[in-house]
Order: C-alpha cells, then structure tokens, then sequence
C-alpha cells in the first residue's frame, strides 16, 4: 500500500510536468493547427536557460525560472513569426519539416554551447520530507503545487480576460474571429508566448530531479503528443487529464510491470488508441 | 523527342561516369564515402516514395531501416544463415513488418499519421535498445559478414563494395522509376493533392497508400541491409529519430518528390558534412536552419528549384517569341 500511495505521488509530479509541456502544444495546436515538433527543444532551451541564470549569474531560482520563461516565450514568438506564419498557406507537411528544422538546430546549438553533458540543476528545495510514511523531497511537492497554480492562472486568463477570451474565439474559428475584429496575428504571437513559457517552467521546475541535457526533450515532447492525442488535439481539459493519466500509468507500470520498458508504456498507449480511433479520443470536430 | 533524347542522355552519361570512378580516382577513402552515399540514397529512395510522392510524412523510416540491418545481422551472426537467404528473409521481414504497421498507420491522416509513425519508430529504437539477448542492446552486433564470393568476385575491396552498392542503387533508382511513371505512381500523386478527389474518382486510397508504404520500407529495408554488410557493425543508434531526420535533410535539399533529388541532396549533404567534419556533432547548427530555409523559399529542394527556374526561362522565351511574331504580324500588316 506505501508503494502504492508513494508511486501515485511520483506519478502526481511526472505528470504535472506532462501537463505543463502537452498545455502549450495543445494551445499552438488549438490556434495554428500545427503540431510543434520544436516544442520538445523550447522545453530543453527553457531547462538550460534557468541552469545558467542560477549558476553563472547567481539568481534566485524562481528569478531564473521567471527569466526562461520570458527568453523562451520570445523564441516562440520569433518561431511563430519567422516560420509558421511565412508557412501559413503551405501543405501541412511542410510546416512540420520546418519545425524539425528548428528542433534539430536548437539541439545542436545547446550542445555548442553548453556540451553535451549531462548537468544537474541545483534547487533550494532539495528537503526530504516524510508524511504519513510518504517519503519524498520538497522539489516534488513544489511541482505539484507550482502546476496547479499555473494551472489555475491560465484558466483565468483564458476564460476571464478579453485577451485570454480572444485566443479561444481563434481557437474555435479563426475567419470568424477575424471577422469580428481580433488581431489575428498578435494572438498567434502570444500563443506562442504562453507555450514557449510554459515549456519553459515546466523544464525548470523538473529539471532538478532529473537531468538537464540537450536531448532532454525529446521523450517529453513525444509523450506530450500522445497526451494531446488522447486528450483530443487542441483541447485544454484533454491536456491536462491526458498528462495525470500518463503520469499515473507510467509511475505505476515501472513498479508493477517493468522499469526498463517504462518508457514504451505512452507509445503503446497511443498506439493502441490510434488503432481504433484514428482521430484520437475526444478529436474535436472535423480537423484531421 | 529531342528534349527526351537529351534527358536520357544526361542520365547515361551520368551512370557511365559512376561505373568508370574507380578508374579515375583510386582513393580508398573516397569509395567508402561514396558507396556510403549510395546506401543511403536507396533508403532516401524509400522516404520519397512516400512522403514525396504520397504524401505521408513518416517519421519510422530509420525503424525500418534499422529493422532490415537487424535481421540481417541477427540472420546471419546469431542463427549462421546463408547470407543471400538472409538477405531474402530480411526484407521479407521488414515489408511484412511494415505492412502491418501501415495498415494501422494509413488509418491515420497528416499531423496524426507523423507523430504515429513518430511514436512507431520510437518504440522500434527502445525494442532494439532494451531486447539485449536478441539485439545485443547498446553494444550492438558486430561481425556482420560481407556478402560471400559469387564465382571469381569477391566483396572484399573498397572498389567491389563500391560496384554492389552501386549495382543495388542503380536497380533501385529504375524500379522507382518504373513506380512513378506508373498509373499506381500517378495514383500516389493524386493521392497526395487530395485524397478526397482521389476517392471521388474512385480510387481506392488505402491500397495504394498502403503499397506506397511497404514499398518505401522495403527501400529502407535495403538500404539497411548493405549498411549492415558495409558497416558490419550496427547499433541501436541507427534506429533513432536522429537518423530519419538525417534521410529526411538528404531529401528536402535534393528535392522531395522528384527522382534525381535523392541522389543530389545524399551526395551534396555527405560532401559538406565531410568538409565540415570539425563541427561534428555541431553540424546541425548550419543543417537545421538550412532545412527550415529550404522549406520556406525553395519547398522542392535543389531539383525543384532548378525545375521551376528552367519552366520560367521556358515561358519566358515563348512569350518573347510570341511577341516578337506579333510584332513582325504587326509590321507586315502595317
């Protein structure tokens, strides 16, 4: 029963990161109908961004999470405007092409600037905390926390401000939202803003407890794409129920299946799910 | 027929010159490279059949590159068979495997059809990775052998390895071709610029985009198959995402969709790296963002580029020539 309750606690933490990373893809997706492949390396830039902030200047660690949130939310911003918006009107296979591109580029790039090791992020919340026979350090406690209450904030902004009402307008029919005078262009730009932040924060919030590495997002974003695929492609509640599911499923079936195949657990799934459902569960209307 | 008579002209001038190479340049080096290029081109082959042709951008297409290396290397080193029956059995392999997964995957459009495939080709890559009494997990397999004599030709030189590579490219290139000006070839096309008129004019779309598919993973298949018998040592890296995108960059900067593309961007992407080989890992620092400029301006690649320029210097001289004839009309009406 202690496993248990401490391998359903495990997986409350991967899968609050899970959510954060699938949020933002599931947002851009919402917008542009495109599926980000990019996103994993925003996730690994946003990662990078704090380590630095922390150790080569000294900041504060929720300082530095603010800081890559904000570089990295301008570098889905410069996405959106030097890639996907000049894409706008081509084949859909072009603009994943593209964001391959960008991936591979930004790969190579932390690699070039920050080798290829793999680093550890120092955190100010490395006590280990026993409750209730739960063993577990505060860093996991805080991503818990900490994405419930980002959870929280996008909600208000999403249902309670113009703005956030705006991006949902676009979300569900962008001519019509151009019609009734949203600035189209400045939605797909903040968009993108609020994924590379979310990326970015979730990096830095999982970050300690595991490592910060350049291909450190590419099982992250690929397990965030089959989160927004069970939780239907562009929808936010999916998202995020997608992201606890796979956490739970993964934190469970390492214990009680296989450590060494955890990994393969999210692929099956999805897998499984496109078998029978080629839309994936919940897809809203006719996209495909 | 004249433009036809220069364009197979070009095409056998080209071939003559790849058989006479070994004649002109005698630098060992420089086969390896080449007959590396050459495998590659067969698996690039393979990705053009379906995401240029089709229009299904799949990103398993190292999986089943690395399916085909396997089972040659686990054929022949584990179980002792005949390597020509292992050779056979391997794409056999490969095309039943990637039938199966085609008949899932195909079920699945664009954006899911990629990140299915995506996922595909991740799981092949943890199987090899993790299945250590089959694969040999992260070490691999080594002593994978060459293929054997036939008769007084031995595979054991730079030059031979050279000549059978370029043998297995030469008859992939001409069943490609074969395929494309066929009417499943047109079929594939008109899948690919709309599957809903496609249907409309009653095609069935999933026969051919399922042939399309098991064709292009027999092309990876092969092209796994001589990597494993060039290399002779195969790890579970060449089933990575990594290497899809590497056969991906070979065809975009050739040109996705068209035949000579393949063999433009394999030979002009292995050179560069070559030259560049002091930024090794760093190398994507030029490719990524080459790839992404690629899409945006020149959507075809190098061929395609070349392509469009030619048909607008065409229409250029016909409409220079009309008016020159309407003016000459003018004037001796006037």
């Amino acid at each position: 029963m202690e496993i248990f309750a401490q391998q359903i606690f495990n997986g409350l933490t991967v899968g609050s990161v899970y959510s954060l990373v699938a949020l933002g893809l599931t947002l851009v997706y919402g917008i542009l109908h495109i599926p980000n492949f990019a996103h994993g390396a925003l996730y690994m830039m946003g990662g990078y961004i704090t380590l630095t902030m922390m150790t080569k200047f000294g900041l504060y660690y929720w300082i530095a999470i603010m800081i890559s949130m904000v570089i990295v939310g301008l570098m889905g911003v410069l996405m959106e405007r030097l890639i996907f918006y000049p894409l706008r009107d081509a084949p859909p296979i072009q603009d994943k092409i593209a964001a391959i591109g960008i991936l591979l580029f930004l790969e190579a790039f932390a690699q070039f600037v920050w080798g290829a090791d793999y680093q550890t992020m120092p955190t100010p919340y490395g006590q280990v905390v026993s409750v209730m026979g739960l063993t577990f350090t505060m860093q996991r406690l805080l991503i818990i926390i900490s994405t419930v209450v980002v959870m929280i904030l996008l909600f208000l902004f999403l249902k309670k401000t113009f703005i956030g009402s705006a991006i949902i307008a676009m979300s569900q029919n962008r001519e019509g939202a151009h019609l009734v005078g949203i600035n189209t262009n400045k939605m797909a730009m903040l968009t993108f803003m609020i994924s590379g932040a979310l990326a970015a924060i979730a990096a830095s919030l999982s970050s300690p407890i595991n490592l910060v590495f350049p291909g450190m997002g590419h099982l992250v974003i690929l397990k965030a794409f089959v989160i927004i695929i069970i939780g239907g492609m562009g929808s936010i509640p999916g998202a995020i129920i997608g992201g606890y599911i796979l956490g739970f499923a993964e934190s469970l079936g390492a214990t009680y299946i296989s450590n060494d195949y955890k990994d393969i657990f999210a692929f099956i799934l999805l897998v499984l799910i496109l078998t029978f459902k080629p839309t994936g569960l919940f897809a809203k209307g006719g996209h495909s | 027929m004249t433009a036809r008579f220069k364009h197979k002209a070009v095409v056998l001038s080209i071939v003559l010159l790849a058989l006479l190479l070994p004649f002109i340049i005698q630098n060992d080096y420089f086969f390896h490279i080449m007959t590396l290029s050459f495998i590659w081109m067969i698996g690039v082959y393979g990705l053009n059949l379906i995401a240029g042709y089709t229009g299904y951008l799949s990103l398993a297409h190292a999986g089943f590159f690395a399916i085909g290396a396997y089972s040659l290397g686990i054929l022949t080193v584990k179980f002792e068979i005949h390597y020509w029956l292992a050779f056979f059995l391997a794409c056999a392999i490969t095309c039943i495997i990637g039938l199966v997964i085609g008949l899932v995957a195909l079920q699945t459009k664009e954006h899911f059809f990629a990140i299915y495939t995506l996922c595909v080709g991740y799981i092949i890559y943890l199987v090899i990775d993790k299945w250590e009494s089959l694969t040999g997990g992260v070490r691999g397999l080594i002593g994978i052998p060459v293929p054997p004599d036939l008769g007084p030709i031995s595979f054991r030189s730079p030059v031979s390895q050279y000549y059978f590579n370029l043998f297995f490219l030469l008859a992939a290139i001409f069943m490609m071709y074969r395929i494309v000006h066929s009417l499943t070839g047109r079929t594939l096309i008109a899948i690919r610029n709309s599957e809903e008129l496609a249907q409309t004019i009653g095609i069935s779309t999933m026969k051919n985009k399922l042939v399309s598919f098991v064709l292009s993973t027999f092309f990876a298949a092969l092209s796994g198959i001589l990597y494993a018998s060039f290399i002779r040592f195969i790890g579970p890296d060449i089933s990575y995402i990594t290497m899809t995108f590497d056969f991906l960059i070979f065809l975009l900067v050739g040109g996705i969709g068209t035949l000579s593309g393949p063999i433009v961007g394999t030979l002009l992407i292995v050179w560069i790296s070559q030259q560049l080989q002091f930024l090794q890992d760093y190398r994507m620092l030029i490719f990524g963002p080459l790839l992404t400029l690629l899409i945006i301006f020149y959507p075809k690649g190098i061929v395609g580029g070349i392509f469009s320029w030619k048909m607008k210097m065409q229409e250029k001289k016909k409409r220079l020539s009309m008016s020159a004839k309407s003016a000459t009309q003018r004037a001796e009406e006037g």
